[in-house]
């Protein structure tokens, strides 16, 4: 069967853009989100992946063309064992007895398929913005959130997807807020870089970055003086550590002994601009020492690694012996935004790191040692792909806000 | 004529000028290996090595500072932010530091630097990365403010800007890298401080710039079709104000309407609005209207982000209003 490839709307104003090469041949064969082209935009230059794998049967719109979003620009051949898998039925209480395990499990494969259905609505031309992804670095968000309880907080940047599913918020108030909405956690005027929810412990995303290391460290300050034990988590990236926001933060959080966990996932990135570029230590736990807190750093893609670093973490800063610095190693499998198609990642390194799956390190722990079937992990992929698939369904008809919403929430009073 | 992109334009300017003088060089995050978070920066790091093209981290208050501190010792240095956005961050460097140190230090240093950058309502970016900061820096005394509006400007304007010898801020609006538009060959210089007459007419003044400068000259064209004859006038230079071109035009015209993506209080047109009120009052057949973003933070919502913009209707109906029609 053909399947026609539509050009997405790429995040531009003006929707014409100019096809600069194909990545990929009429005859030749791509995969499923593989580079198929890129295209000029009014912005930049980006790469559009192919939204069905199969041979690619014809190429619409020539090199040095002109096209326009949802414009043809491609038609690909699915081959039958490539296509489409249907609607899957669900046995009636294939859910497994509740453990632990794998209630981690289940929350980063959340993770992954709420990114990589989010990746392919955006390349279908229904997601505005832009986004950015965390495939890869599911173990840390899903293992620091494990270790927190219900008052404790958390904070996170532009790449909040994982952080907000980690934490709680449902595959629902994200979609819709992604498709902005006025059911979304942010009623339609955040957007994916600001995704957040306080009544479930998440502060919106804070997008600029480095920016919501002081913050995190005024809500500890917050918590200490009002006696309470709760705790802050706080996410930033490796390229959050060059910003003055991190040395200020972090500093005055250590000399007041503020209960935060600075989270540092070092997906080794900082857009495009690799971690050892930016600082001449090997370790950013190795600057815990500079502020005379304590400094740990965990295999990020190992979720019961991370677990056990972080209730540690979390531990002492409940004793007032905090903050602590966590770097949790880790490692981006997707572009920084969906402008990016990542070709700085040398191939070896990605292959290493693609070898080193968190969902897969999981899963190989839980069959070796008994703990769940094969199949019972399938079931559960398969389950959480047809909710995501019912959310998107819902999404698309959710009320979207009115004009009249425009200047609503700016101030407590209205003006 | 040459064709060019408003990106190859601003790429053009500043091959041109860094073969020309070898203090200028770019700093910024991603200009050098990844050629520019909006590709402006393409091939330069191949052309004129890692020495003078240079990749920092997610630094801004720190690369900003450092800009400024080589501009003060004879280097010209370009500083590109990935968005104005985030110059929020470097904002104590580029006002404390840059603007105020030739006046401050009693004319001892001059601080030649241009910093540059994306900026604008460009497409779902949300609140915190659509800003549009040209009022906040048009305040500063000190600093030269810039938004062009033509790939043509852009070259010719970025060029005058690497070679004056105060701080520049230079904002480009992102969604106008991929316009294309004819450049003059060879050394290409538009004056800083110039504004440009883009339509001639009689009946009325549209003061505007940058991305803003499109629906105004559609709004020219349909009130064209009703008999008004509107002039459209590209400021090019926001600080220092081409003031006579507007007064000129405004005593012609007796009437003005400024179109700007800033927000309507203390926004860019109401310091505008007051330059003109002051001088010409007598003049004016009708208050100044501003046609400006709505009053609240910018939406992610793509339908509230739009109705944010100055649209060819709502310039319009600020045209018919000033006309008292």
């Amino acid at each position: 069967m053909l399947h026609e490839i539509k050009l997405p709307d790429v995040g531009t104003v003006d929707p014409t853009v100019t096809v600069v090469r194909w990545l990929v041949q009429a005859g030749q064969a791509i995969e499923r989100g593989a580079p198929l082209l890129e295209v000029e935009t009014d912005k930049s230059i980006v790469t559009i992946e192919a939204t069905v794998g199969g041979i690619l049967e014809s190429i619409e719109a020539e090199e040095g063309a002109e096209a326009a979003t949802g414009q043809v620009v491609a038609r690909i051949k699915v081959a039958a064992d490539l296509g489409d898998t249907g609607t899957i039925e669900l046995r009636a209480g294939a859910r497994a007895e509740t453990i632990p395990l794998l209630d981690l499990y289940e929350r980063m494969v959340l993770i992954r398929e709420f990114e990589e259905g989010v990746k392919f609505l955006f390349l279908e031309g229904s997601m505005p913005g832009t986004i950015h992804q965390c495939q890869g670095q599911e173990a840390s968000a899903v293992g620091v959130c494990a270790a927190l309880g219900p008052d404790d907080v958390i904070t996170s940047t532009f790449r909040g997807h994982g952080h907000a599913l980690a934490r709680g918020l449902s595959i629902e108030e994200l979609l819709d807020e992604l498709f902005g909405a006025t059911t979304g956690c942010c009623r339609g005027k955040g957007g994916s870089m600001h995704v957040g929810d306080l009544d479930k412990g998440m502060l919106p995303g804070i997008a600029i970055v480095g920016g919501g290391i002081p913050l995190a460290a005024g809500m500890a300050l917050a918590i200490k003086l009002r006696k309470e034990r709760h705790v802050v988590a706080c996410f930033f990236g490796d390229g959050a550590v060059a910003e003055g926001a991190f040395h200020e933060g972090v500093n005055l959080a250590a000399i007041w002994d503020l209960p935060v966990v600075f989270v540092c996932e070092n997906n080794l990135y900082g857009a495009s601009t690799r971690v050892d570029m930016i600082m001449r230590v090997p370790r950013i736990s190795a600057r815990a020492a500079a502020y005379g807190i304590r400094g740990e750093t965990v295999d990020g893609n190992d979720v019961l690694a991370v677990l056990e670093a972080s209730n540690r973490a979390v531990a002492e800063c409940r004793q007032g012996r905090g903050p602590v610095l966590l770097e949790l190693l880790t490692y981006r499998r997707t572009g920084h935004s969906r402008r990016d198609a990542c070709h700085y990642q040398p191939e070896k390194e990605r292959a290493e790191w693609m070898a080193r799956d968190p969902i897969e390190i999981l899963a190989r722990t839980l069959i070796d040692s008994g703990a769940a079937a094969p199949e019972t992990l399938a079931v559960i992929k398969r389950r959480i792909q047809a909710q995501f698939q019912t959310a998107v369904e819902h999404a698309r008809s959710r009320p979207l806000p009115s004009l009249d919403e425009l200047a609503t929430d700016v101030y407590a009073q209205g003006e | 004529m040459a064709v060019l992109t408003f990106r190859e334009a601003l790429n053009q300017a500043m091959a041109e000028e860094m073969e020309r003088d070898k203090n200028v060089f770019l700093m910024g995050q991603e200009v050098a290996q990844y050629d520019g978070a909006y590709k402006v920066s393409q091939g330069l790091l191949k052309r004129f090595g890692p020495e003078r093209v240079v990749d920092t981290p997610i630094s801004e208050a720190g690369f900003a500072g450092i800009g400024v501190g080589a501009a003060m010792v004879g280097l010209r240095p370009i500083i590109e932010f990935m968005t104005f956005s985030f110059s929020l961050v470097a904002i104590d460097q580029i006002v404390n530091n840059a603007a105020n140190m030739r006046y401050m230090s009693g004319g001892q240093f001059a601080v030649p630097i241009v910093f540059r950058g994306s900026s604008g309502m460009a497409g779902c970016l949300a609140a915190t990365h659509s800003h549009r900061l040209e009022a906040w820096y048009s305040q500063i005394p000190g600093l030269t403010v810039v938004m062009p509006s033509t790939p043509s400007d852009a070259k010719g304007l970025l060029k005058s800007c690497i070679r004056t010898d105060d701080p520049v801020v230079f904002i480009e609006h992102e969604v106008l890298y991929h316009e294309r538009g004819e450049v003059p060959e060879g050394e290409h210089l538009v004056p800083i401080g110039k504004a440009d007459i883009k339509r001639p007419g009689n009946d009325v003044t549209l003061i505007t710039y940058s991305r803003s400068l499109k629906a105004t000259l559609a709004a020219a064209e349909a009130l064209a079709a009703d008999g008004i004859d509107a002039e459209v006038i590209d400021l090019r230079t926001i600080r220092p104000l081409d003031l006579d071109t507007l007064l000129e035009s405004v005593v012609k015209t007796h009437r003005a309407v400024i179109v700007e993506e800033d927000w309507p209080y203390c926004g860019l047109g109401a310091g505008i609005s007051d330059r003109i009120t002051q001088r010409v009052f007598d003049e004016l057949d009708a208050p100044i209207r501003r046609v400006a973003a709505k009053d609240a933070p910018i939406p992610y919502n793509k339908a509230l982000e739009a109705s944010m913009l100055p649209s060819a209707d709502r310039i319009i109906a600020a045209v018919r209003d000033v006309l008292y029609l």
